[in-house]
């Protein structure tokens, strides 16, 4: 498990995209099959016409494994599972969204901001979750700002970021130092 | 020494800047006497009379219309495979120029339809593929200013161009298979084995061409260093900005 | 990729406007011609077949813009990248789910409008034989558009300026076809030109857009 943290603009997202697979690498390589990741992003993937059922059924479909009942179970989500993704609230879609990273069946979650507008207790059922998850022998990559009460290691990105801007003054690896 | 050296900005533009006097030299010379020879000392044809002159800029116009596109497709699939900045570049300069020229071509072969045809505007196939190929510069330009991040946009027009170039000859031969056209066959004796116009006017129209296609690369070459000089620009003051 | 062909036909169902819509702007585009010029019935039969053309032509681009914007703006198309499927069958699933909404609808509607422009009776056959080949191009080339747009915040009207040029193929063989069979001559030249240029676009364009679409997840 590994918690991202850092101020906003330091490149937590573009880290984690980097890792799923969605942007080359500035430099450095990947030593991990892109397919391994299970990535959820600032938005949450939800059509608002489906209901939550429905929403979970698809990538069910589209990752070819998972229980979408178990998923939802996860997340306190069974009582909402017939209703229209649209007239849940913001916090229930969230918990959707993260409910399709048990879906998946892929070792590695990256979570992007994963709390954001849960409420206390849910953010605890998370946090259980990603424990759940770690126990049986996968990862987790979390870019977050609050504290979740999960062990693991954490890396403060701003004195990378500082010694990336470092970097492109002097060698610049960056993408328009061909011009100078 | 490797022609792919002068992918590296810098070394394009000492090149290019030596390059750029000697293309407008030969734009200027060639342009000048083809156009002057052209215009003023051949007679007139006996089936088109002094209209035939305009040969002189339809022909040359045309032909680069047709050349800056597959120059736009050959920069493009430079930039998707080995991803020289420059070549975008390139391919992002030629198209203001290719656009001109197709315009130029229409509006000249217009001119020279009204007296020989006795209309401005027919539906042959020749015309219509010009036509089309008008709009094929126009929407891949449009895509270029559309796009903010510069890389992208180079990625995403390429693609444009590569499915734009196979639906252009494809569309050339669905124009030619949809009317019978009445544009005659073409001037160029590599393409006929034999020429179909006599001498007078044949050697000024070569000088006509080379003056077009020299014009071309001056122009291109000039648009592309405004190009390399813009992200050059962009990249310091971005440097700057970091160093503060 | 099933999953996601149904998911999207579940959604044209449910938002409304995926069947609705381009079969009623087809409508209303062969109601207008008639206005427009005149309502001589031999006039009519003969610009029938290249009015249908056009007219299914023009209701094909409607739905394009949406179809890869939605899932882009809501994350699903980040979660669909990194799936399992590739991104090149999620193009051909997305693509299929736009004609079965699209291009199937309008191919079934295309006689009753035919009737209303006085098609002769030879056309009707060839007409819809040749919408059910062309249209499936229609929706492919408008996929590879929406996949060069699909980041643009206006990208319908570069998407139109993008996506017809690439149609004029598939329009000249298609109404000519149907002309050729409404005058009672044969079709089949223009028809297998059709399927030609159709079996050319599923086979080529899928991965055009799936690599606009990854430039445009960078």
């Amino acid at each position: 498990m590994l918690i991202l943290r850092g101020p906003n603009g330091v490149g937590k997202t573009t880290l984690l995209r980097t890792l799923a697979g969605l942007q080359p690498a500035a430099g450095g390589t990947l030593n991990w099959p892109a397919d391994d990741m299970a990535y959820a992003s600032h938005a949450d993937g939800i059509k608002a016409t489906l209901s939550a059922r429905e929403n979970l059924a698809f990538w069910a479909g589209i990752y070819g494994a998972g229980d979408p009942e178990n998923a939802l179970e996860t997340f306190g989500l069974t009582p909402l599972a017939g209703r229209a993704a649209g007239t849940l609230s913001a916090g229930q879609r969230r918990r959707l969204g993260l409910a399709r990273l048990v879906l998946s069946h892929r070792p590695v979650w990256l979570c992007d901001e994963p709390t954001v507008s849960l409420d206390a207790e849910h953010t605890e059922v998370f946090a259980n979750a990603v424990r759940a998850h770690c126990a049986k022998g996968g990862a987790a990559v979390l870019a977050t700002h609050i504290d979740l009460g999960l062990t693991g290691e954490t890396l403060d990105l701003t004195p990378f970021a500082a010694a990336a801007a470092q970097a492109t003054q002097t060698e610049t690896p960056g993408f328009d130092e061909a011009f100078l | 020494m490797s022609l792919w050296e002068y992918a590296n900005p810098v070394k394009f533009m000492a090149l290019s800047g030596r390059v750029l006097p000697w293309a407008w030299a030969i734009a200027a010379l060639t342009l000048g006497t083809g156009l002057i020879w052209g215009f003023f000392f051949t007679g007139d044809a006996d089936k088109f009379g002094s209209s035939v002159k305009v040969i002189y800029v339809h022909v040359p116009s045309a032909l680069m219309a047709i050349n800056a596109w597959f120059m736009m497709l050959v920069t493009s699939l430079i930039w998707l495979v080995r991803r020289h900045h420059v070549s975008a570049l390139a391919a992002k300069a030629a198209a203001p120029v290719g656009v001109t020229m197709t315009l130029i071509a229409l509006i000249t072969g217009a001119l020279w339809g009204q007296p020989t045809w006795g209309t401005w505007w027919a539906w042959d196939p020749r015309l219509t593929s010009f036509l089309i190929l008008f709009l094929f510069y126009l929407g891949y330009m449009a895509l270029w200013s559309a796009l903010e991040d510069t890389d992208a946009a180079a990625d995403l027009t390429s693609w444009l161009c590569i499915v734009g170039s196979v639906f252009a000859v494809l569309s050339r031969y669905a124009a030619k298979f949809w009317s019978q056209g009445m544009h005659q066959g073409t001037t160029l004796p590599v393409a006929t084995g034999g020429r179909t116009i006599s001498d007078i006017y044949f050697y000024p129209l070569v000088l006509a061409m080379v003056g077009f296609a020299a014009l071309f690369v001056a122009l291109v070459l000039l648009r592309t260093r405004s190009e390399i000089n813009q992200r050059r620009t962009a990249a310091l003051i971005a440097r700057k900005r970091g160093a503060a | 990729m099933k999953a996601l062909l149904l998911r999207d036909l579940r959604l044209a169902v449910r938002a409304g406007g995926g069947f609705g819509l381009a079969l009623a702007f087809f409508l209303i585009v062969t109601m207008l011609v008639p206005f427009a010029v005149g309502s001589d019935s031999q006039t009519l039969a003969r610009i029938a077949p290249g009015t249908l053309w056009l007219g299914a032509l023009l209701a094909c681009l409607l739905s394009l813009e949406r179809l890869f914007a939605l899932d882009y703006e809501d994350g699903s198309l980040d979660i669909l990248a990194t799936a399992p499927i590739p991104l090149e069958g999620a193009v051909i699933a997305k693509a299929a789910a736009h004609w079965l909404t699209t291009g199937l609808p309008l191919t079934l509607a295309a006689p009753v409008l035919g009737v209303l422009l006085h098609l002769p009776g030879p056309g009707y056959g060839v007409l819809m034989l040749g919408l059910a080949l062309g249209t499936p191009a229609l929706s492919m080339i408008g996929a590879f558009g929406a996949a060069l747009t699909v980041g643009l915040k206006r990208g319908g009207l570069l998407l139109s300026l993008i996506v017809l040029p690439l149609y004029v193929p598939t329009l000249i063989f298609g109404a000519d076809a149907a002309s050729r069979a409404a005058m009672g001559q044969g079709a089949s030249t223009p028809l297998l030109l059709l399927g030609a240029v159709t079996l050319g676009c599923l086979a080529l364009l899928p991965f055009a857009a799936a690599a606009a679409l990854r430039v445009n997840l960078r």
